[in-house]
């Protein structure tokens, strides 16, 4: 007769193995070093929260019409509060603002409609390449369909820093692509170009890039053959980074085995329909902790255009400080961007968290 | 040139071979490691080529779909001259399916779309019409159940069965094979050998850099032995496994059989 193997019923676990209790235990308290080192940074935390809490909410000013109104010894939002539609838009026309709006909550629906399933995301992508940055230039600059011209000179502000990113990351990602490709070419002039774009490029420094953008370019174009300063910086900022971009890619590019070219060689795949359909999507989901890297360093990166006389938002924000009515607000100001830009690359950080768990397709046993 | 013409006039005469190697050479920098290949294989014939490491069996195999590039000499697939005309390469990959050692599927795509990405793109074939001949073959392998997983979630007997079908689905008219077993536990390396012998006896031509010796066994039409980049011995698997005709064979078989 065969015995049958049952086995026992598992046990539940002690309370020191799981729930709060076990959570501090383990975490905070697990050995007197660790109580040590729990003790002394909720001292910290004492010493620096309820101070800081004091200055930021309790005793803060949050309205008034100059620096006299704050007399609270707290923060002076009431400078950030007068101050709000400039930090945003710059010398953007109050009474057009909207039109900036307008074109920021497409973006954000046309982005939004990429969670839904069913929607075909090739074409979308191409609305969002094509047709989306036409809409936008016209609803910026106006001067057709009856709206208002505002020359870009009065662009600022929050919106130019978002512009200038998001253009930036948008374009130089393919072109970081391209550059990387061609590195790797068996193509000698192809390969020869792009290295010495990326190598001259990556050791110059952006705000050498920028002043040559801004300066030099005018000096050497013949006269009317002249151009829009933002747009001189734009490019100055997509081949900067694009370089940067090209570099990280590469780095993808080399992690990925070389069975996969093999394979898709052997298929009788042409050589960019086994980029785009093997190599890139594998590479660029590898490289995605690198692009974000360097998508922030770039978001941050706008903010040197200050130096070729574009107020950014921080720009802005630092004109706005030599307000004679609103002397020593200094302080509040750096407080408003510094968390500005955190959110804003906070949120990149776990987008590109997300991305990665969603792309992470059965990896794992490979 | 006169040389290569008459090369070519030769191989035009031969009768029904689907592929040829007339004196070819290669060299990785200064090491020869295709010495003066001479070989043509009929249509429909099951091809084992077999030698010790680094005698040139995968590098000449893999010469077949231009993998690797000969430097001298003529190699022709049904006809067409492999050269650096990339229509021409083009052309043979696609009459040339090719299993690789470590399967080599692509982890980003589902099994489904690993099977149909060549049909699709490569024979301009409908989605809808790629994805009934991929589920034929995956039937065929035995593994149409897993079609939605990713090629990450599989085992590795299933893997290389998922990989012959990928070959099988661009329809083509010779199989290649390198060391298709050699990266498997052994419990797996039947269920691929399986798949492998059932292609044979439908009359695809192959040829198979095999891991072991029970496949030349069993199907091979011939089975050629390589050393040191020369093709040794060629032979029906009965003459060349009981009547080696040179040293360097019977001292290949004694290591191989005896262990």
């Amino acid at each position: 007769m065969a015995i049958e193997f049952k086995p026992s019923p598992s046990l539940p676990p002690p309370s020191t193995a799981v729930g709060p209790v076990a959570w501090v235990r383990h975490n905070l308290l697990s050995s007197p070093l660790n109580i040590i080192l729990t003790i002394f940074s909720l001292y910290i935390l004492y010493l620096l929260i309820p101070p800081l809490i004091e200055w930021g909410v309790i005793n803060a000013t949050w309205t008034g019409s100059s620096n006299k109104a704050c007399t609270g010894g707290g923060a002076c939002w009431a400078f950030i509060n007068s101050y709000f539609e400039q930090f945003m838009y710059g010398f953007y026309p109050s009474d057009q603002t909207w039109r900036v709006n307008l074109a920021l909550v497409i973006l954000v629906l046309l982005v939004a409609i990429f969670a839904i399933k069913k929607i075909n995301r090739f074409y979308l992508t191409l609305v969002i390449i094509l047709p989306y940055p036409i809409l936008a230039y016209y609803l910026f600059s106006g001067g057709a369909f009856g709206l208002e011209p505002v020359e870009t000179a009065k662009w600022g502000g929050l919106f130019l820093t978002i512009l200038l990113g998001v253009i930036g990351i948008v374009a130089s990602f393919p072109l970081g692509a391209l550059l990387a490709l061609g590195r790797r070419s068996n193509m000698p002039v192809a390969k020869a170009v792009c290295v010495i774009f990326i190598e001259t490029i990556r050791a110059v420094p952006l705000i050498t890039i920028l002043f040559m953008a801004s300066v030099m370019i005018p000096l050497f174009l013949p006269d009317g053959l002249n151009f829009n300063k933002l747009l001189r910086v734009l490019i100055g900022i997509v081949l900067f980074s694009s370089a940067y971009m090209a570099e990280v890619i590469r780095g993808g590019l080399q992690a990925i085995p070389k069975g996969q070219y093999e394979a898709a060689d052997a298929m009788g795949l042409t050589y960019w329909q086994s980029m785009s359909l093997i190599i890139l999507p594998q590479a660029l989901k590898l490289v995605i902790p690198g692009t974000v890297n360097t998508f922030i360093g770039l978001f941050k990166d706008t903010t040197l255009v200050y130096i070729v006389g574009m107020f950014d938002f921080l720009g802005r924000i630092q004109a706005a400080n030599h307000d004679t009515n609103w002397l020593g607000t200094t302080v509040e100001g750096y407080v408003f961007a510094a968390f500005v830009y955190w959110a804003f690359c906070f949120g990149m950080s776990r987008y590109s968290m997300a991305l990665e768990r969603k792309l992470e397709t059965g990896h794992k046993r490979n | 040139m006169t040389d290569r013409n008459m090369a070519l006039a030769q191989l035009e005469q031969g009768e029904q071979a689907i592929i040829e190697f007339k004196d070819v050479n290669k060299w990785y920098g200064e090491f020869h490691v295709l010495k003066n290949i001479n070989f043509s294989i009929k249509k429909g014939e099951r091809i084992v080529v077999c030698g010790p490491s680094g005698s040139g069996k995968s590098t000449m195999t893999r010469c077949i779909n231009r993998l690797e590039e000969h430097q001298k000499g003529i190699i022709s697939v049904d006809g067409i001259e492999m050269n650096d005309n990339l229509k021409n390469i083009e052309t043979i990959r696609k009459d040339v399916g090719m299993v690789f050692q470590h399967f080599n599927l692509f982890p980003h795509l589902s099994i489904l779309e690993n099977l149909t990405l060549a049909p699709i793109w490569v024979r301009k074939m409908p989605k809808k019409k790629a994805e009934e001949l991929a589920m034929h073959y995956l039937e065929r392998v035995k593994i149409a159940n897993q079609a939605l997983k990713y090629p990450g979630q599989l085992s590795g007997g299933q893997q290389q069965r998922v990989a012959i079908a990928r070959g099988l689905c661009m329809q083509p008219r010779i199989m290649l094979f390198d060391e298709p077993t050699s990266a498997l536990d052994p419990e797996m390396i039947k269920e691929v050998l399986d798949v492998m012998v059932q292609l044979a006896e439908e009359g695809m031509t192959m040829v198979c850099v095999p891991h072991e010796m029970g496949f030349a066994k069993t199907v091979a039409d011939r089975v050629v032995f390589m050393d040191a980049g020369e093709i040794v011995e060629a032979n029906e698997p009965q003459e060349f496994f009981n009547n080696p005709q040179h040293d360097r064979t019977q001292l290949f078989l004694s290591q191989i059989l005896n262990h």
